[in-house]
């Protein structure tokens, strides 16, 4: 489904990934992990189109679609999805317009009739319950004045609105509870099917006890270093990545 | 180098014979030659470079006649939606056989007045423009809500200008209220020929105590379209009075609106949207004057700017030494969409009492990028979710029009011009 091939970019001259490789196919669930700053939120970036970053090496192809030749609303329109680490605040723009737009310009690229009012708000009532999302919260101007928690949650509603084939979770554990986690992982897990595929980013190995990832690959400065099994999730729990940046770094000035 | 010289130039308007008000002419012709028109260096006039900009673009300084109006003209022009009464405005004549007179409300020809006592509000020395037109204005209206008398529909001044034999046309409307009325008025002007017109209007309200009184502007005249008007009101005990000035296209367009606080527990309230594009030059000047204690001001300006417009806005708050207990509200927030738009915000604060409540804040700046990308992920074309953001930043000066028919219309241009209407 998704196939990244030693993608560089840099963003305003420095470059930040330098060389990644990731198969996704459909089912899958693939978890990245690493140390702060090597570039797990560019990366989800520029999958979802961020201008800012500049791709300077390296392809992208995302059901056989070169994604990167893609503005980032057809990004969309084609199944990805990004839930942002941190979710922008919008006064006002409503959280019900917002997603009505969102939603029918979706369906209008895949060929779907656009949702009239009252399909539209059963389709929210419906998500809404399966990431226990409060009808106040959505009342309100998009993401203005959520918690954290709230904003987490949100992303998650969002998805499950839109119905993407590719989903990449930005860290949206951190900031939630255990019980929110719960619900959040729950949701994500509804909305697995062996048709659409899902990346989490995290630091911890909390999330992946909810949803468990088929691979799990750490990322130091812009690469992916090292990929295994859930296990290695476990590993890095316990050890940290000094191990791993160790190995990565002695290599590097051998 | 001007050559706009004051006597030169203006002397045929400042000739041309009238019956009445001869003492209020004499006195604005006065006071307009010792001001002359604005220097370059005039603080009021600095970012707004009229004197220049009518030397280049007006070549007959004479009044413009009214022209040929038709009924079917006047019933297209209205906007969309309208229900209430209009009042038309042909160059500045007031047409009474066009108009649809609201019942209850004494309405006439400004020209035909006697014992009117105008520039008594707009005060002649404050602006060399409400000189220029107390000295030579041609007509308009004289319009009287009396006491206890709620007008519920609005009152649509429907103005339309066309150069013929001159290109100057300045309207006067002088508005009183008796205590307790209640009444609206929405301003829409329509611009007819090929040539440049340039509009000096002056609008004077007294209102009484415990009024209520509403007055909309919609500006969209295009580029042919110069404009310096000057409304000024006076605001006795218990009273409101909300203006909101919506304007969407001119030349160049400088609008001072002035607000004397003269009686407590009242409440004044300035709210305007400028959209620019192309070379459009808008100035909103406004001022308000709080002379008693207890009274309120509100004021909110948005503009979104583009190409190679220029905003100007000028927010003065005079607190008296008297005025405790003021509360004084002023924002005004731009976003530019070009390099080449510029904006010159300046609030000006002089504050005598003590005890008062005073805010004031104005910001400039780019379309939130990061939001942008937000919408886009979402699958939201990047053109309507930058008409997302923007009518998310300039939509809510349109609440604070109470007239339902032209919030709807002002929204549905204001989304349109935005591009976030679908
Ligand atoms: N706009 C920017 N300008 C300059 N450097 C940037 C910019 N955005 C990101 N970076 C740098 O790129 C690197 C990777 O950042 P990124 O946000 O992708 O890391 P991350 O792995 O998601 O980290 P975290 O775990 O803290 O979320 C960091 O060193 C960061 O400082
Ligand atoms: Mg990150």
């Amino acid at each position: 489904m998704l196939s990244i091939k030693n993608l560089h970019a840099s963003i305003e001259g420095t470059p930040i990934l330098r060389g990644i490789n990731l198969e996704v196919k459909a089912g899958e669930v693939h978890a990245i992990m690493g140390p702060n700053g090597s570039g797990k939120s560019t990366l989800a970036s520029v999958l979802a189109g961020r201008e800012e970053y500049e791709v300077t090496e390296g392809e992208v192809t995302f059901k056989g679609k070169d994604l990167l030749d893609l503005a980032p609303e057809d990004r969309a329109r084609e199944g990805v999805f990004l839930a942002f680490q941190y979710p922008v605040e919008i006064p006002g723009v409503s959280s019900t317009n917002f997603l009505r737009t969102a939603v029918n310009q979706v369906r209008e690229y895949r060929g779907l009739e656009p949702l009239d009012a009252v399909k539209f708000l059963s389709l929210m009532k419906e998500k809404m319950k399966l990431v226990e999302i409060d009808q106040k919260l959505l009342s309100r101007a998009l993401n203005e004045g959520f918690s954290g928690g709230e904003k987490k949650r949100n992303e998650i509603f969002q998805m499950a609105m839109l119905e993407p084939t590719l989903s990449i979770l930005d860290e949206t554990d951190s900031g939630l509870d255990i019980d929110a986690l719960k619900v959040v992982s729950n949701g994500v897990n509804q909305l697995k099917s062996a048709d659409n595929a899902t990346i989490v980013v995290t630091h911890y190995q909390r999330l992946l006890d909810y949803i468990v990832p088929d691979y799990v690959h750490v990322l130091y400065k812009g690469r992916i270093v090292k990929s295994g099994t859930k296990e290695l999730a476990l590993e890095l729990e316990e050890k940290g990545y000094d191990w791993i940046k160790e190995e990565i770094d002695s290599a590097a000035t051998v | 180098m001007s050559t706009l010289t004051k006597q030169d130039t203006f002397s045929p308007l400042l000739e041309a014979a009238t019956d009445n008000f001869n003492e209020q002419r004499t006195l604005g012709k006065e006071s307009f030659l010792s001001q002359g028109l604005p220097a370059v260096k005039e603080e009021e006039y600095k970012f707004t470079q009229i004197s220049r900009k009518l030397e280049k673009e007006i070549s007959d300084f004479q009044s413009a006649k009214p022209i040929e109006l038709t009924k079917e003209l006047v019933d297209q022009s209205i906007y969309e939606g309208f229900e209430g009464n209009v009042l038309v405005f042909n160059n500045g004549y007031f047409i009474s056989e066009l108009s649809d007179l609201p019942e209850g409300v004494e309405i006439s020809s400004i020209s035909k007045k006697e014992d009117l006592n105008i520039g008594s509000i707009a005060k002649p020395e404050k602006d060399a423009f409400a000189a220029l037109n107390l000295a030579s204005f041609q007509d308009g209206a004289f319009i009287s809500v009396p006491k206890k008398t709620q007008i519920t529909a609005p009152i649509l001044l429907l103005s339309f200008f066309k150069a013929n034999s001159g290109q100057v046309v300045q309207p006067r409307i002088w508005i009183e209220s008796g205590d307790f009325a209640e009444v609206t008025f929405i301003e829409q002007s329509v611009l007819l020929g090929e040539e440049t017109v340039f509009a000096n209007k002056v609008v004077e309200i007294k209102g009484g105590l415990n009024t209520k009184i509403n007055y909309y502007r919609l500006q969209n005249e295009g580029r042919l379209f110069i404009e310096v008007s000057n409304i000024e009101t006076d605001i006795h005990q218990d009273s409101q009075f909300s203006a909101v000035t919506i304007s969407l296209s001119g030349n160049m367009v400088r609008n001072n609106l002035n607000l004397n606080i003269l009686g407590s527990n009242s409440v004044g309230n300035m709210y305007g949207i400028y959209l620019l594009n192309g070379k459009t030059h808008v100035d909103n000047h406004t001022n308000v004057d709080h002379t008693v204690p207890h009274a309120e001001s509100n004021e909110l300006y948005k503009g979104i700017l583009t190409d190679h417009s220029r905003g100007v806005f000028n927010g003065k708050i005079f607190v008296r030494q008297d005025a405790q207990k003021t509360n004084a509200f002023q924002q005004n927030n731009n976003i530019l969409l070009s390099e080449n738009a510029v904006i010159n915000t300046k609030p000006q604060l002089e504050i005598w009492a003590d005890d008062v409540k005073c805010s004031h804040g104005c910001t400039t700046g780019q379309l939130d990028e990061e939001a942008l990308f937000y919408l886009q992920a979402r699958g939201i074309d990047k053109m309507q979710a930058k008409g997302l953001l923007l009518y998310a930043f300039a939509g809510e000066v349109l609440e604070h029009i109470e007239t339902e028919s032209f919030q709807a219309y002002c929204t549905n241009l204001v989304q349109e011009r935005l591009g976030s209407k679908f």
